[in-house]
């Protein structure tokens, strides 16, 4: 069952089109959903947490209806803001374990999952310390935490890399690939950036403008492409000859060599050429696609 | 700010548990948001910083009850001990100073940190979420003002000369709270709550609305404390004004325009209290004033879900 579905949805402002005859469907998992700032990405979440109706078309949520429904959706979902959105003067337990209560959780429940959540998204001593002292990639912590905290089935993440720094930026992305591998709650997590995104999403949906560009499975993007990427500490060069010679389609690519895969004995001629010419092999693998080139082909 | 023990490898050792327990409905999650705004109210979840101002209020505007007390026990004069429906209006200045500076902790503490959509990503509803913020300050409020009258009557009925029924019988000239008798003084001390409820409801639902409009925390402060000021300085002049020129009814009936005055005339004309400010003699006036009380809190509830619903939305 789909866990999330969009027909003909359309956002109408006075002077804008926010979204514009959006349908797609996806399966439980972690959706990344692609766009530019203004593309349309939050007004569509608003929508699915059924607090924004659509000026015409529908969408559901775990199979229920944003329209109709939307009290029972946001018992069963999650959600993180992109804009910062913590009080600064309380601990970050007290604040989670309040908003779990929102959420129905009898009070001791609430401090349990608190606790335990706060641990999973790698908060530890610092929960106590008021979150006005807390770094960036703490704070995007505590907001995860939050979207967290119930146990939904479904979390709705808005740029939760926003602001990191290439190692935070890491560290969430693995967080948030956790989220559905390890925890099992499917994910819907937003970024402008698609290349960070490929690496943890299992499908894909972009849109610009409002408008679907396209939702596809990561899959079907990155299917290995019979190509081989031959990496060799030196002499790529005369590895080049050596290969095309013995009758392979051989590109340079900068220090890498792609080499077309011909059949089993392909492989074989590249060990064989690399052990003759005595070069020291670096890297031999099959190379895929990044939905990157797809979208720009 | 990193810990040796929170390196990530640490996250994958502890499995994610599923919670299976019960979730609880409306009623759970509105009392909760009560309890949470209450406590807000009186810094309590928050550093000590929080909770220095709210205490202090509170401590002062007992002062005057024990001390009243005390005059009373040593003078055995039962008169001296001042009038629970007065008590509010003389100690008006702490209620302002309460209002101003805690009216901002509730009204737009969330409103400026941005953890309102946090709330309606939820299952709470804008309307839940304003009356639990108004239930909340108003019980505040009316902890503030009941707690020290209720001192009052306490104190009267512990230094009550057991002998002293005969002031029953009052002398000319006696008003009617100064008459030592138990009964008397649980009729003026029940009459007297109500005044502190109307207060604290009339109270919460301005502050609120002030507040909620300023979302910078000292404007919200000095916002309230305007109104205040400007509205008794103003109802003060043209009281005096109109009474000079010999407009009693006039000058009563300009108090409707400040809090203190307004509830002043319900308590007067409706709740049997003696008034010691300018009141209309008009049988009209206590419901006119009774009615804009109500017109006021429903209009602050109307504001304060349109504020909250927007501000939890966009």
């Amino acid at each position: 069952m789909p866990i999330i579905t969009a027909q003909g949805l359309t956002m109408q402002y006075p002077r804008v089109r926010a979204l514009d005859e959006l349908s797609f469907a996806v399966e439980p998992g972690v959706v990344g959903l692609v766009g530019s700032n203004g593309a349309g990405k939050s007004t569509l979440i608003k929508i699915l947490l059924g607090l924004l109706p659509p000026s015409s078309g529908q969408a559901s949520v775990l199979g229920l209806d944003v329209a109709r429904q939307g009290t029972r959706i946001r018992g069963r979902v999650g959600f993180m803001p992109e804009y910062e959105c913590l009080p600064p003067d309380v601990s970050a337990t007290e604040f989670v374990v309040h908003l779990s209560r929102m959420s129905g959780l009898p009070a001791t429940a609430a401090r349990e999952r608190t606790a335990d959540t706060l641990r999973h998204v790698g908060l530890y001593e610092e929960r106590y310390r008021p979150i006005g002292e807390y770094s960036t990639g703490m704070r995007q912590r505590v907001k995860l935490a939050q979207a967290l905290v119930h146990d939904p089935q479904l979390v709705f993440l808005d740029e939760p890399t926003n602001g990191l720094d290439p190692a935070g930026r890491d560290e969430m992305l693995g967080l948030i690939r956790r989220i559905y591998t390890d925890f099992g709650i499917s994910v819907l997590v937003t970024s402008h950036l698609l290349g960070e995104l490929e690496r943890i999403c299992d499908h894909i949906v972009i849109i610009d403008g409002g408008r679907l560009l396209r939702s596809q499975a990561v899959a079907a993007f990155t299917t290995t492409s019979g190509v081989l990427t031959v990496e060799v500490e030196q002499g790529a060069d005369t590895l080049a000859e050596k290969l095309a010679a013995g009758g392979l389609q051989v590109r340079p690519e900068g220090r890498l060599l792609q080499v077309d895969i011909a059949g089993e004995q392909t492989y074989d001629l590249i060990r064989d050429g690399v052990a003759d010419l005595g070069l020291c092999l670096i890297r031999l693998e099959q190379r895929r696609h990044h939905i990157e080139e797809v979208f720009t082909a | 700010m990193t810990t040796p023990s929170a390196t990530p490898s640490a996250i994958h050792d502890i499995g994610y548990r599923h919670y299976d327990g019960p979730r609880l409905g409306r009623a759970y999650i509105l009392r909760s948001l009560f309890v949470q705004n209450l406590r807000a109210a009186y810094g309590l979840g928050r550093p000590a910083k929080a909770k220095a101002l709210p205490f202090i209020l509170f401590a002062f505007m007992l002062v005057p009850a024990l001390g009243s007390i005390a005059l009373v026990a040593l003078s055995k004069e039962p008169r001296l001990l001042i009038r629970y429906s007065a008590y509010t209006i003389d100690l008006q200045i702490l209620v302002a100073i309460f209002l101003a500076t805690q009216s901002p902790v509730l009204a737009s503490r969330e409103l400026r940190s941005h953890v309102i959509p946090l709330y309606f990503s939820r299952p709470v509803g804008a309307l839940d979420f304003v009356l639990a913020k108004f239930g909340a300050f108003t019980t505040a409020l009316f902890v503030l003002l009941a707690t020290p009258v209720t001192l009052l009557y306490a104190g009267a009925l512990a230094t009550r000369d057991p002998k002293a029924k005969s002031l029953l019988n009052a002398r000319p000239g006696d008003t009617p709270s100064h008459v030592d008798s138990v009964g008397t003084h649980t009729l003026h001390y029940l009459g007297a709550l109500t005044g502190c409820l109307l207060f604290a409801l009339v109270l919460a639902a301005l502050g609120l609305v002030i507040a909620a409009w300023t979302p910078r925390r000292g404007f919200g402060v000095a916002a309230v404390m305007a109104v205040y000021m400007l509205s008794s300085t103003i109802v003060l002049i043209v009281q005096g004004i109109a009474t000079t020129q010999g407009h009693y009814e006039v000058a009563g009936w300009a108090g409707l325009f400040s809090v203190f005055n307004l509830i002043d005339i319900v308590q007067a004309k409706l709740l049997g209290a003696t008034s010691t400010m300018d009141v209309p003699t008009s049988a009209l006036a206590g419901p006119a004033a009774a009615l804009l009380c109500a017109a006021i809190v429903a209009g602050a509830l109307a504001i304060l879900y349109t504020r909250f619903r927007k501000a939890g939305t966009s």
